[in-house]
């Protein structure tokens, strides 16, 4: 009896607690109160990466600052399903933000099935171009065209003639930039040796969140003989800087332009980097969305339009070769070198 | 009959109710403990709960929660299965990544009449689970290899194979107009629709293979309490040597039993697979082997239990996500999970005892009338 009365008891709690969240729950809905809300939602990694979302975090930064918006970030985990990433945008485009923004190729699914629920919400995903909704813009990179100066780059800058690339996760995306770099530093010096590092593969993500890793991987470039590194590992990325500095050989960096983020001390290292505008890109859909104008559809950001490019930050390493590298950049606007996407 | 029935039942039914007090004092226990966090980080704990339960039991959210709940319960299950005999597959999670990856593949190689398909899907996954989980068996008797070692390296060389596997020039084809890539997608015949969830108001829909995970727990029991098989896995689990004195072959019980918990793990990945992506890509979750282990604990290796374990655990993570919009750390939840799962064990130890003295105490008192009789 004694027995039977805990039980109950135990039940009555629950549903007590059940009925208190469910009735407190209705004062707290319908979020909208006139002014637009922007929200963004990253892909693993988050912000602190110094690199890829935290290029996004800028331009929701941007948007705060000068548009005068209230901006909301989420931050996504690292063994999510599709069905957390659409509770994550329907759980904004409840709450009523719009227009809503997805970081990353892994919201493809998520942000498609969103955007139809949500015809009156605008949506943006960067980095994936696989649906065409006419409340969804894709914003998308040539990443390659970025990387391929930054091969350029490199192979202008080595003594060795002897470069290396570590890539964060080996998966289509990445090796857009192993090709583009392969391909600029081949062009600067055919004979060149250029040695390739994957941290992880694919399913293990791990490759992104991981500068320990990264270190190891670069510290292998620099022993091998190697004097210029170029990463695209995310936030593993802090570490292959890390083995830069200490063993006083060139890094470059990517998306963001990571001279600006660098330590002082660690700057005389950082030759250049590719960078991603994803911050403009974020900026300007959100003026676009919030003036009315975005469009369904895709937007490509490349050399042409300055959506890529590289630093120029380091003018003490890199002044010298700015000259070259900007007779390139025009010839891969006009069409006179094709970069590769695939290695 | 009646009468001799009844004790066997109120036994059986007390010993679920005691699993849900304790299900229930740990809950109120973590709660506690989560508060304290709150509080000491400056956030209100009656608004962050209240923010959670509101959002927690919105229509779309319950779906979400079944959902989840439903892969998170066919993954205890499998872990469960192992427990019962003490032995602790933690490769469930490399069991069921492989075994989605070759039925996704299998899947989207062919297209098979409708119920076919679906059957073939399936029934590759279960053999790739079991077979993989079968090595860590086959290691533990023929070599003596602890299967808590195994299971984990096998973790690390299903990871390996599939990113073997997972490149264009073997399984995978590139998404168009994506950086993802996956199998080949498997066509209309073998996917499982939905069940519509408008009678909770709800526009997403649950899986329709929350039916595998009912059949599931319901095959789980039945193997456990109903059949020759089940007797000896608990005999075994209890006492390994008093088992084998008594006639149970140990070590093909460890081989079966690591084979049945690892088919069962090829299982995991089906509802998402067949209800939702229809292909293995990139973005399939990782990590829910380990989720299932903290579920089992939680449930207590019963069917039962493991329900409202994997409800709780998926309602959690839900309804942590109203958190993250009021700028309130969504991890706080991981530590309530952490402070259930540990708190669970011993309160459930407690009220256990609390519930054997009762019963000796009746048991006392039936003895004590019955001399006096």
């Amino acid at each position: 009896m004694t027995k039977l009365a805990s039980v109950a008891m135990a039940g009555a709690l629950v549903m007590a607690a059940a009925a208190c969240g469910g009735g407190e729950g209705g004062g707290t809905e319908g979020g909208g109160d006139g002014a637009a809300r922007v929200g963004l939602a990253y892909d693993i990694g988050g912000r602190g990466d110094r690199s890829f979302n935290d290029a996004a975090y800028r331009g929701l930064e941007q948007v705060a600052e000068e548009l005068d918006l209230e901006v909301q970030d989420l931050a996504a985990e690292a063994d999510e399903t599709d069905a957390d990433k659409v509770a994550r945008l329907q759980l904004m485009a409840e709450e009523g933000y719009n227009p809503i923004i997805a970081v990353g190729f892994a919201y493809s699914g998520a942000v498609a099935q969103v955007a139809a629920e949500y015809p009156d919400v605008q949506f943006a995903i960067v980095d994936d171009e696989a649906n065409d909704l006419p409340n969804l813009t894709n914003l998308v990179f040539a990443e390659e065209q970025a990387s391929f100066l930054a091969g350029a780059a490199a192979a202008l800058a080595t003594e060795e003639d002897h470069i290396g690339f570590v890539g964060g996760v080996e998966n289509p995306l990445i090796q857009k930039f192993e090709a583009g770099y392969v391909a600029g530093a081949q062009h600067i010096n055919p004979d060149i040796q250029i040695d390739i590092a994957y941290i992880t593969q694919p399913p293990d993500f791990t490759g992104f969140t991981d500068p320990a890793r990264g270190q190891a991987a670069a510290q292998g470039q620099y022993d091998a003989g190697a004097d210029v590194v170029y990463h695209a590992a995310g936030a593993s990325g802090n570490g292959v800087i890390d083995a830069a500095v200490a063993n006083e050989q060139l890094v470059i960096g990517v998306d963001s332009d990571q001279y600006l983020t660098a330590d002082p001390e660690e700057q005389p290292y950082i030759l250049t980097s590719a960078v991603k505008l994803v911050d403009t890109a974020v900026f300007e859909f959100v003026q676009g969305a919030v003036n009315g104008t975005a469009e369904g559809g895709t937007v490509r950001f490349d050399l042409a339009n300055e959506g890529v490019g590289y630093s120029r930050s380091n003018t003490e390493l890199i002044g010298e070769y700015e000259e070259q590298l900007d007779e390139l950049q025009q010839q891969i606007i006009d069409g006179e070198i094709e970069v590769p996407t695939e290695p | 009959m009646n009468d001799r029935l009844s004790p066997r039942v109120r036994d059986r039914l007390s010993s679920l109710g005691l699993l849900a007090a304790a299900l229930a004092a740990s809950a109120v226990i973590a709660g506690a403990i989560t508060s304290a966090v709150l509080l000491a980080t400056g956030v209100d704990p009656g608004y962050a709960f209240a923010e959670m339960f509101s959002y927690g039991f919105r229509p779309n959210s319950v779906v979400a929660i079944i959902n989840q709940g439903t892969t998170y319960y066919i993954a205890a299950i499998a872990v469960a299965i192992g427990f019962k005999m003490k032995l602790f597959n933690i490769g469930v999670d490399g069991q069921y990544r492989l075994a989605a990856l070759l039925g996704a593949a299998v899947g989207g190689a062919w297209v098979l009449p409708p119920v076919i398909h679906q059957v073939v899907i399936i029934l590759v996954a279960v053999m790739v689970g079991g077979f993989w989980a079968g090595i860590a068996g086959y290691l533990k008797v023929a070599r003596g290899i602890s299967e808590v070692i195994s299971t984990i390296m096998l973790n690390s060389i299903a990871t390996g194979i599939t990113a073997y596997l997972l490149t264009e020039d073997r399984l995978a084809v590139q998404v168009q107009g994506s950086n993802n890539i996956g199998t080949r997608p498997i066509a209309e015949s073998g996917w499982v629709p939905g069940i519509p969830a408008g009678f909770l108001g709800a526009n997403n829909e649950i899986y329709g293979l929350v039916l595998l995970a009912a059949a599931v727990g319901v095959g789980y029991w039945l193997l456990v309490n109903r059949t020759r098989y089940g007797f000896d896995l608990r005999a075994t689990g209890q006492s390994a040597t008093a088992a084998a004195a008594s006639g149970v072959e140990v070590k093909r019980m460890v081989v079966y039993s690591m084979v049945i918990s690892g088919m069962v793990a090829g299982l995991i990945g089906m509802p998402q697979l067949l209800g939702a992506s229809h292909h293995y890509a990139l973005d399939f979750p990782v990590g829910l082997g380990f989720t299932g282990i903290a579920i089992a604990l939680l449930g207590r290796n019963h069917p039962v239990g493991i329900v409202f374990a994997a409800l709780l655990w998926a309602f959690l993570e839900q309804s942590s996500l109203a958190l993250t919009i009021h700028d309130i750390p969504r991890e706080i939840v991981v530590i309530t999970q952490a402070a259930i799962v540990l708190t669970v064990v011993v309160v459930y130890e407690v009220v256990h005892r609390i519930g054997r003295r009762m019963q000796q105490q009746r048991v006392g008192a039936q003895l004590g009338t019955a001399e006096v009789a």
